[in-house]
């Protein structure tokens, strides 16, 4: 199998209003060619799932700045001024959720849970409209599952069946969400054939993965 | 004492919390600083959250790698021992309880050990980050902070601002004193003799209560 795309194809059937999720903490690790891409590609209403927006200039902020999302969940948006503004003014929905939270309910979504329950929120402002449920005394609220149309994603190395490995703290939020998308879509810095990953070593089985961009290469 | 030099001497004490052998993490800010005052003789794991244990100093021209930052977003090390996982393990750690130690700052505590530390609504609103998972999963919590935010009380009989989280607090570390959450209220176990009890009681909302074997803080 070989899921290796060039970049515009890779990103060419994103419509106006999907549900993206995009990986990278503070644009450590995220698509950024991608997300180029996708900007050049055009399109808007999005709704975008991605722990925070990093800086204007960078990860999933770019298309904060370019007012493409429609409703945003994050855990957090102090970083990027422009996301708080728009949620000021009403442009765009912001639904803050625990990081924690946040990761675990993608992983629900790509793992077939019906969602889970954690303390994490009780008796804060996150616990409104969710429904709590108690187990051997202790306090929990249902968190759902978080699913999206496309995972925009980056790894280190990818071979052609979409194996990936990370380097650092790159991975965070790109192993769940590469569950959790009809279609994930990998940015890696080098494309291996298959056989050269040691499947002892990979990260994020293929298995999750759609289509892989060669990054490096359109280094030049 | 200036500014700096008040969070220096909290971070000083905060640092003598720490355990050998424990997996702690350091919140943005003036807890950051504790890592600066480990004492020799004590070994311990720091967790960032967004996906390692391990943490090490910040990068120099000889550790430069764009692939690691801390949870500010900013350039750091591994150090060796250290290990690299994504947000669903690092979380699972947090809430799973194999955290010993949080190191936090925040906006209001209570007496209750309830926590303020994430949103003062119409102002500011940053988003709780890992806040929240860290404040229900460690198995202990320490706020370290300035006593008062220009001349307002920060320790209160009652958060007026949006919970972090509720009775989550186990130990208050500010310039004026140690300061532990009980469940009668709040016991106050070291003075820094730079202040009468009365002073810090002026200083705090919520009544204090003063330990039997009250100590002098030492930084």
């Amino acid at each position: 199998m070989d899921k290796v795309v060039d970049l515009k194809e890779a990103i060419k059937d994103i419509r106006d209003g999907d549900t993206l999720m995009i990986g990278g903490f503070m644009a450590n690790g995220a698509p950024e060619k991608l997300i180029d891409a996708l900007i050049d590609h055009g399109v808007k209403d999005i709704t975008l799932i991605s722990t925070d927006t990093g800086l204007v200039t960078t990860g999933s902020g770019k298309l904060i700045a370019r007012k493409l999302i429609k409703k945003l969940y994050a855990s957090h948006i102090g970083t990027n001024k422009e996301t708080g503004r728009q949620m000021n003014e009403g442009e765009t929905e912001v639904i803050l959720v625990p990081q924690g939270t946040l990761a675990e309910r993608i992983r629900a979504g790509g793992y077939g849970l019906g969602g889970f329950l954690t303390e994490t929120g009780v008796g804060t402002l996150v616990e409104e409209g969710k429904q709590k449920i108690t187990v051997d005394g202790v306090e929990y609220l249902l968190e759902t599952p978080l699913k999206a149309d496309y995972a925009l994603i980056h790894a280190a190395k990818a071979d052609r069946n979409g194996n990936l490995v990370y380097r650092g703290s790159t991975n965070n939020f790109s192993n769940v969400m590469a569950s959790a998308a009809k279609v994930t879509i990998v940015e890696a810095d080098e494309v291996v054939e298959n056989g050269d990953l040691d499947p002892n070593t990979v990260h994020t089985p293929g298995v999750f993965v759609n289509r892989v961009v060669d990054g490096g290469a359109l280094n030049g | 004492m200036d500014k700096h030099e008040v969070q220096e001497f909290i971070a000083k004490r905060v640092a003598k919390e720490l355990e050998d052998g424990s997996i702690v993490n350091l919140g943005i800010g003036l807890p950051t600083k504790v890592a600066n005052y480990i004492p020799d003789d004590v070994e311990v794991l720091f967790q960032s959250e967004n996906g390692f244990v391990g943490l090490g100093p910040s990068q120099t021209e000889d550790t430069y790698d764009p692939d690691i930052v801390n949870a500010g977003g900013q350039p750091v090390t591994i150090k060796p021992g250290g290990a690299f996982f994504d947000s669903a393990v690092s979380f699972g750690i947090i809430r799973g309880g194999h955290v010993d130690l949080t190191v936090l700052g925040a906006l209001q505590v209570d007496e209750k050990g309830n926590i303020a530390n994430y949103m003062i609504p119409g102002k500011l609103v940053p988003g709780m980050g890992g806040a929240m998972d860290l404040l229900n999963g460690a198995k202990k919590v320490i706020v370290a902070m300035q006593h008062t935010a220009k001349g307002n009380h920060k320790i209160l009989k009652e958060c007026n601002l949006p919970l972090t989280a509720q009775g989550a607090v186990d130990t208050i570390i500010t310039e004026m004193g140690v300061i532990k959450v009980t469940t009668e209220g709040l016991l106050l176990t070291e003075i820094n003799p730079e202040f009468t009890i009365e002073q810090v009681q002026e200083a705090t909302e919520a009544k204090l209560y003063v330990d039997k074997e009250l100590k002098k803080m030492k930084a």
